[in-house]
C-alpha cells in the first residue's frame, strides 16, 4: 500500500511537470495579449506530431529533436497569429474575449480534423531504444523517458523565467502584460511583444508536446483535454508566476494520480474540474498569485 | 518644436476636442490647464499617439506625428508621464526606470541618465530595489516622471502631476518640474491644479469643452478675469 502511495505520487509528479509546461504557454499569452486560445492544446498536439515524424522519418531521438520542433512550432504560431489573432489584439476587452472564442475553437476544430486527415485517428507514440528503461528506487518505478521529461520541462521553464527576468525584452513583455498603453508610452512596440508571447507560448506548448508523445501518446482529438488541463493548471497556479504555475501543473498531476489509484480511473478529470470550481470559489488569485491591490 | 493645428479628436462617436491649436517652442514651459473632462488628457494622448486625431495636422520638430505609432513617437523625443503615474507596480524601482530607457537611443546613456534622475530624485536611488507597488503616492509620482527622463526627452508631457498629493509634495514636485526645464527639457504640463501651474509656466493655454478659451503668458492669464472666476475664486 505504502509504495503504490508512493508510486502514484511520482507518476503524478512526472505527468505533472507536462502540465506545468503547458500551461505557462498558455498563462504567458493569456497574461500579456489577454486573448484565451482555447486551440492551445491542438499546438501541443502539433508538437506532439513534428517529434512523432521527425523520429519516424529520419530516426531523430525526439529530445536532440526538440529545437527543431520548437521552430516548426514557432512558424505555425507565428503564421496562426499573423493570420487570426493579430486582429483580435485591437478589440475592445468584451468583444476580444467573445472574438478569440469563438476563432479559437474554429481554429481548433480545424487543426482536429487536418490531423485526422494527414494522420488518421491512430495514437501514436515515440518508442526508442531506451523506451522501456527505468530504474527502482525502494520498490518504485521511475521510467526514465519521463524523468528526462521532467528535467526538461524544469529546464524550458527555468529559462524562460530567466528571459522575462534578466533580459530587456522579458521586461517589456512583463511591463505590456501589466499596462500595455503604459508599456506604448516607454517605446515598446507592443504588437511585436504580442506577436512573441504568442510565439513563446506556442513553443512552450511544442515542448510540452513533444514530452507527451516521448512518454505517453498522441492523437488528433488530445487537444482539447490539454487546454482544459492547462486552464486548469492556468487558474490553480495564478497567473503571472511561472514557478506558480509549474507547481499548479503538479498539484492537479498528483491529485489525478491519487484519485486513479484510490478512487478510479474514471474520476480522473472529475476532480480537475472539481479543484478548478473550489479555486475559483474559494481562492481566484490562484494558489500561489498575489491578491490584487 | 510642437505644433498642433485645428485637431480634432473623437472617443468612438463622441467627439472631445474642437479645433485645438497649440504651439510649444523649444525650451518653453508651456501648461495647459481646464476644468475635469475639459480634453486635457486627450490633447496628450494626441500628442503621444495614443489616439489618433479624425482631422488637424500635428507635428514635432517639422515631422508630422499624425500617422507615427506611439512608441515611434516616443523614439522621436516625445515622453509621456500619464495620468496617475501608471508605474509597473508589479516590478523594481530600477526596473521600471529600465523600462523608461527602452528605446535604442535612450538605452546606449541609460547608466549616466539613471544617475542623472538620482540626482533629482534621490528618493527613487534608496528606493531602487523595492517593488514600485509598496511607494508612496509622491514617490510613485517621482518614480513616473523619473522613467519618463529615462528616455532622454526633448519633450516631457505631464499629465496632472499634482493629482492626489498633498500640498507640500505638490510644491516639491512642481519645483522639480522647473528644475527639469531649466536643465533643458521642454515641457508641456496639463495641470487642474491652475494656480500653481499658471505661476510655474512661461505660457499657458485655458481649455474648456474641448476647445481652447484662452492663451497667454503665465502671470497674464493669472489675472485673466474669467480664469479667475472660475478657478481661482
Amino acid at each position: 500500500m505504502h509504495v503504490m502511495l508512493v508510486q502514484s505520487l511520482v507518476f503524478g509528479i512526472l505527468v505533472g511537470a507536462l502540465y506545468g509546461l503547458a500551461a505557462v504557454g498558455l498563462s504567458l499569452v493569456f497574461g500579456v495579449t489577454k486573448l484565451l486560445n482555447v486551440a492551445h492544446g491542438e499546438l501541443l498536439m502539433f508538437g506532439g506530431y513534428a517529434t512523432f515524424w521527425i523520429f519516424t522519418l529520419y530516426g531523430v531521438d525526439p529530445f536532440l529533436a526538440l529545437p527543431v520542433t520548437m521552430i516548426f512550432l514557432i512558424l505555425i504560431g507565428v503564421i496562426v497569429y499573423g493570420l487570426l489573432f493579430a486582429r483580435m489584439v485591437k478589440l475592445s476587452e468584451e468583444t476580444k474575449i467573445q472574438n478569440t472564442l469563438l476563432v479559437g475553437f474554429g481554429l481548433s476544430l480545424i487543426l482536429q480534423n487536418l490531423a485526422l486527415r494527414l494522420w488518421t485517428a491512430d495514437d501514436r507514440g515515440v518508442t526508442t531504444a531506451y523506451s522501456g528503461w527505468a530504474f527502482t528506487l525502494l520498490g518504485v518505478r521511475f521510467p526514465i523517458v519521463r524523468v528526462a521529461s521532467l528535467g526538461i520541462a524544469l529546464a524550458a521553464l527555468g529559462a524562460l523565467h530567466l528571459f522575462l527576468q534578466k533580459t530587456y525584452t522579458g521586461k517589456a513583455i512583463r511591463a505590456t502584460a501589466e499596462d500595455w498603453e503604459a508599456a506604448s508610452l516607454m517605446g515598446i512596440d507592443i504588437h511585436r511583444i504580442y506577436l512573441l508571447a504568442f510565439v513563446l507560448g506556442t513553443a512552450m506548448a511544442g515542448i510540452a508536446g513533444a514530452l507527451v508523445s516521448v512518454g505517453y501518446s498522441i492523437e488528433p482529438n488530445m487537444g482539447l483535454e490539454w487546454t482544459l488541463i492547462a486552464l486548469i493548471v492556468m487558474v490553480l497556479g495564478g497567473l503571472g508566476s511561472i514557478m506558480g504555475t509549474f507547481v499548479g501543473g503538479i498539484v492537479l498531476g498528483v491529485t489525478q494520480a491519487l484519485t486513479s489509484c484510490f478512487i478510479g480511473g474514471t474520476y480522473r478529470e472529475v476532480v480537475g474540474l472539481l479543484i478548478f470550481l473550489l479555486v475559483l470559489i474559494f481562492r481566484p488569485q490562484g494558489l500561489f498569485g498575489a491578491k490584487e491591490r | 518644436m510642437l505644433k498642433l493645428e485645428r485637431i480634432n479628436a473623437a472617443y468612438k462617436d463622441l467627439q472631445v476636442l474642437w479645433d485645438v491649436s497649440i504651439e510649444v517652442n523649444e525650451g518653453e514651459l508651456v501648461t495647459l490647464v481646464g476644468p475635469n473632462g475639459a480634453g486635457k488628457t486627450t490633447t496628450l494622448k494626441v500628442i503621444s499617439g495614443l489616439l489618433k486625431p479624425t482631422s488637424g495636422s500635428i507635428s514635432f520638430q517639422g515631422r508630422s506625428l499624425r500617422k507615427e505609432s506611439a512608441h515611434k513617437i516616443v523614439e522621436l523625443g516625445i515622453s509621456q508621464v500619464p495620468e496617475g503615474g501608471k508605474i509597473f507596480t508589479g516590478m523594481s524601482v530600477l526596473e521600471n526606470l529600465e523600462l523608461g530607457a527602452f528605446v535604442a537611443r535612450a538605452r546606449q546613456d541609460k547608466d549616466r541618465t539613471l544617475k542623472w534622475v538620482y540626482e533629482i530624485f534621490p528618493r527613487l536611488e534608496e528606493r531602487k530595489n523595492q517593488r514600485a507597488g509598496t511607494l508612496s503616492g509622491g514617490e510613485r509620482q517621482m518614480l513616473a516622471i523619473g522613467r519618463a527622463l529615462m528616455s532622454k526627452p526633448k519633450l516631457l508631457l505631464l499629465d496632472e502631476p499634482s493629482f492626489g498629493l498633498a500640498p507640500i509634495l505638490v510644491d516639491q514636485i512642481f519645483d522639480m518640474i522647473t528644475e527639469i526645464n531649466r536643465q533643458g527639457v521642454t515641457v508641456l504640463l496639463v495641470e487642474q491644479n491652475v494656480r500653481a501651474a499658471l505661476e510655474l509656466a512661461h505660457r499657458a493655454y485655458v481649455i474648456e469643452n474641448g476647445r481652447i478659451v484662452g492663451q497667454g503668458a503665465g502671470e497674464d492669464l493669472l489675472s485673466f478675469e474669467s480664469v479667475r472666476r472660475a478657478y481661482l475664486g
